[in-house]
């Protein structure tokens, strides 16, 4: 894997993109088609929660295939707490965050001992273990799930309305982003890629590699969570279906589509194939099809994923 | 708790691990041997399903209708390694992720296109349909026979695996496929070869479970899971550790979820042993996998090393 040992920042092409983000719900209201504008915000939290994945897989080296498991805590976090009187963002979505720290925890502290093809085995199991478990339980609505009839309250802005909770997701995404990037650009970013590319060689220098591969998988966790809980209170709902394995795989098909180990992989990733999917299925309704033509056209002429080809592209 | 109970979900539980070797065994193989993750592989074992109960349905036999099963999936698994599986062994396992997973899209979609969303019921063959006798106690005769055939599979797949050539190379590109390519082995051949058995196997669990589950879209993915947990159990590329692991996940899923609520009951007050029991007894499999995993990070009887 190549190794990223500074992340630019490009400023006229970043101020660019964000212009046109921040623009795009004021052209869709425009054009006259209001729908998109929360489908723009879902696009914008997948990218978020790919993008945590992408930490995992594409800079840690970390193949976790239960990603799903902690947006499924933030979700339910959100699912439950908002029924039992706590309506404010400003805790709901901490406590979200916090829930998928929570759950990264134990789960990493045991899946960290095992490597490579185990590892990814290992985290598919607790996955699992979370989804029945949820499935099973009444007060987590079992099969029908949860329904929110509000959305958080941020006190000065109104959440109810689909162009404020843009607005709000598109700024937590480019925070998630800045963060990422400056971690991956401090010298813990260095040492995570240096553990991705040769981990035998980091642990004979003495490096805490399990720690910090834990500290990065808890984090991971964190970000999963907290678009998780965003996801609860965009939709008002909360399924057992979001921690299926079928869930983590499409994350991880995100992630590698757009490129892992590159910093917007995760972005790119869930942009494509949510638009895709929904650029697809208006014209036809095998709209699969299409989507895995595309992903096999991907694999096979683009392996460093779509960011990758970009780069190859402009040369760098 | 009546004995014949007992025996019904050990039985049971024999049949489900038996299906289960049938697709774990290619699947390992091919992780084992070209060490290529192939999330398709229950797709495979769709299309025997519905191929099944497409010739049973045309014809009324169901013997044509496995026979149909094989030849066609076979026919379909060895032109998808060709077309396109073959490319993908020297990627990253990532990379497979992704094609394969496409693979399972465009799959389902042509499926839907030729039989529809609707789930097919297909009728056990009514020479099987009624309850055999053992010794005072009944059983579905459909199901002995799904467990025989099951058990011969397995001695075949031994015989083959063991008592012949192609076996050896079998086993020697499980073992260490460089070696083996420098050995002399055609691996090219070999791969399909490897390939187009796990796609027969997966056709006859198919055709076999058609009449037992509804043959519907999607079947393949909540089977797949199933096999991987197998196959992490038993240790990659292992014929013998997909066997024993087939039947512990086979068995203990089938009697936990059967006895493990009324145990549950018998032990802690209704309100908690309502929901813990049927939780508990979904998760069984994963916590045994992941104890595996835990202490025996390559499996119970690794082929490698």
């Amino acid at each position: 894997m190549r190794d990223t040992l500074h992340i630019p920042l490009r400023p006229w092409p970043a101020l660019m993109v964000v212009a046109a983000l921040v623009l795009l719900p004021v052209a869709g209201l425009a054009i006259g088609q209001p729908f998109y504008v929360v489908f723009a915000t879902r696009v914008l939290i997948y990218a978020l929660i790919a993008t945590s994945l992408n930490l995992l897989i594409g800079f840690g080296g970390m193949v976790s295939f239960g990603h799903a498991a902690f947006v499924g805590a933030g979700a339910y976090t959100v699912g439950m707490l908002m029924p039992a009187g706590i309506v404010s963002a400003w805790l709901l979505w901490p406590a979200a965050l916090a829930a998928g720290a929570l759950l990264a925890l134990p789960i990493g502290a045991l899946s960290l001992r095992t490597r490579g093809v185990t590892f990814i085995m290992i985290t598919l199991a607790f996955a699992q273990m979370a989804y029945y478990l949820v499935l099973s339980l009444r007060v987590l609505g079992s099969d029908d799930g949860l329904t929110l009839s509000v959305r958080p309250s941020l006190g000065f802005v109104d959440l109810g309305r689909d162009v404020t909770f843009y607005y709000v997701a598109l700024t937590l995404l480019l925070a998630v982003l800045a963060g990422m990037r400056a971690m991956l650009n401090a010298p813990i970013g260095r040492a995570l890629q240096a553990i991705r590319d040769n981990e035998t060689r980091m642990e004979a220098i003495g490096f805490p590699v399990y720690r910090l591969k834990l500290l990065v998988f808890v984090v991971a966790g964190a970000a999963a969570g907290l678009g998780g809980g965003l996801l609860a209170s965009l939709n008002g709902l909360v399924g057992a279906n979001l921690l299926n394995w079928t869930e983590s795989g499409v994350l991880m098909i995100m992630v590698i589509l757009g490129g892992s180990g590159r910093l917007l992989g995760g972005v790119a990733g869930a942009a494509v194939l949510l638009i895709a999917e929904e650029a697809i299925a208006e014209r036809t309704i095998h709209w699969p099809l299409g989507i895995g033509g595309v992903l096999l056209a991907v694999v096979l002429f683009a392996p460093d994923g779509l960011a990758g080809l970009m780069r190859r592209r402009a040369g760098t | 708790m009546p004995l014949s109970l007992i025996a019904e979900q050990l039985l049971n539980g024999l049949q489900l691990g038996l299906m289960l070797f049938l697709l774990a065994a290619g699947l390992t193989l091919v992780f084992g041997i070209m060490d290529m993750i192939n999330l398709a592989h229950g797709s495979l074992y769709m299309i025997g399903a519905y191929i099944a109960a497409a010739v049973i349905g045309a014809s009324g036999s169901f013997l044509l209708g496995i026979a149909g099963a094989v030849a066609g999936t076979v026919v379909i698994g060895v032109g998808l390694e060709i077309a396109l599986l073959r490319r993908l062994y020297r990627r990253t396992h990532l990379s497979q992720v992704l094609a394969t997973f496409a693979v399972i899209l465009i799959a389902n979609e042509i499926v839907r296109m030729i039989w529809g969303s609707q789930p097919i019921m297909l009728n056990t063959p009514p020479a099987l349909s009624g309850p055999l006798e053992i010794g005072g106690f009944r059983y579905p005769a459909y199901r002995l026979v799904v467990i025989a055939v099951g058990l011969l599979a397995a001695l075949l797949l031994y015989w083959l695996v063991t008592r012949t050539r192609a076996g050896m190379w079998v086993r020697a590109g499980a073992s260490d496929r460089e070696m083996a390519e420098v050995m002399g082995v055609d691996t090219r051949r070999l791969f399909t070869f490897v390939f187009a058995i796990g796609a027969a196997l997966s056709a006859v669990a198919g055709a076999l479970l058609g009449p037992l589950l509804a043959v519907q879209v999607g079947m393949g993915e909540n089977v797949l899971i199933l096999a991987f947990v197998v196959i992490s159990i038993g240790g990659i590329g292992s014929i013998r550790g997909a066997l024993v692991g087939s039947l512990l996940v086979g068995l203990l899923d089938t009697i936990g979820r059967a006895f493990l609520p009324f145990l549950f009951r018998q032990m802690f007050p209704p309100v908690i042993a309502g929901e813990a029991g049927p939780a508990v007894a979904s998760v069984l499999i994963y916590v045994l996998m992941a104890a595996v995993l835990y202490f025996r990070p390559t499996g119970l009887f690794p082929a490698r090393g």
